[in-house]
């Protein structure tokens, strides 16, 4: 049982979240892209954060026909659990493994900084141990986390419960941080085995950083 | 040959950048401007010596991966 944590050329949130993986007890691997195969005990693949390719054409968009992205779906159509973080819920996104694309943030800015979200569904393996509705602060670092889907495929969400985490002020009203629809920081898709989310968990598992509410999410996810 | 392909964001898909720039043109004074959309031109030099072969093959090379289809449109001009 091993999370495998894919790394791209640009990838550079692979060694925190293999740290955070690891301080949690889980095992993990670490998969260059041009691997052809995943490790046969994955029970989780986590494309980490990071600029995939520079970011070059699109974010995400080079990342997706990587040779390890072919068993990475495979590995997903299977039914196996796979988890995106940041640039790598974008390259879920042009990969086809959820729906919708993440857009420039509407104010142009590189938005980095601790932020507020809300657990909008928890009946799913990711956010399990979380109540629905709880507020969890947990940063955001992207420049490309405008979440974009038209309104068929946001009534579709809406109707499996796919809608995982929104952004939210302390009190849980909903901000337009960066032009997402229905301020959607992460969703999942229809079988609930896929999770992609623009915040960052994995650096939110120590006090002295600021947060610990990645912790919850990480467990649930890994086990 | 070239093939040049345009890329833009659909109808109804907001452009931050188009709408900074829209706001910006402004600003400096620039008036009767509608709507500003931002794309991208990326320009292809062929080995092809069949236009429609070529167009049919940047045709899929565009859907595969020079276009997002969820967010943006794109044409192509097959130029020799």
């Amino acid at each position: 049982m091993s999370v495998a944590i894919l790394r791209f050329p640009g990838t550079n949130c692979e060694f925190d979240t293999e740290y955070a993986f690891q301080k949690l007890g889980f095992q993990t691997t670490i998969v260059w892209h041009n691997d052809a195969t995943l490790p046969s005990d994955t029970n989780l693949v986590v494309v980490a954060g990071g600029f995939s390719y520079g970011d070059y054409l699109r974010s995400g968009s080079i990342a997706k026909f990587s040779p390890i992205m072919k068993d990475v779906i495979k590995y997903a159509n299977k039914g196996g659990k796979v988890l995106g973080i940041c640039n790598g819920f974008q390259i879920l996104c042009e990969a086809g493994l959820l729906p919708g694309a993440l857009k420039r943030n509407t104010n142009l800015h590189f938005i980095s900084k601790y932020q507020y979200l809300k657990v909008a569904n928890n009946n799913n393996i990711f956010l399990q141990k979380c109540e629905k509705d709880e507020i969890l602060n947990i940063p955001i670092a992207h420049a490309d986390g405008n979440y974009y889907i038209d309104d068929i495929g946001l009534e579709e969400l809406k109707k499996g419960e796919q809608i995982l985490l929104q952004y939210v002020d302390e009190k849980g009203e909903l901000l337009p941080i960066n032009g997402s629809v229905a301020s959607i920081a992460g969703i999942c898709n229809i079988n609930k085995t896929i999770f992609g989310l623009m915040p960052h968990p994995e650096r939110a598992i120590e006090a002295i950083l600021g947060s610990t509410d990645g912790i919850k999410m990480l467990e649930s996810f890994g086990a | 040959m070239k093939a040049i392909v345009n890329v833009y964001l659909k109808q109804g898909v907001l452009d931050p950048q188009g709408k900074a720039v829209h706001h910006a043109l402004g600003s400096l004074g620039f008036e009767g401007i509608k709507n500003v959309r931002i794309g991208k031109q990326i320009v292809l030099e062929l080995e092809a010596k069949d236009e429609q072969k070529a167009a049919q093959e940047v045709q899929a090379m565009s859907e595969t991966l020079l276009a997002n289809t969820v967010i943006e449109d794109f044409d192509i001009e097959i130029v020799q």
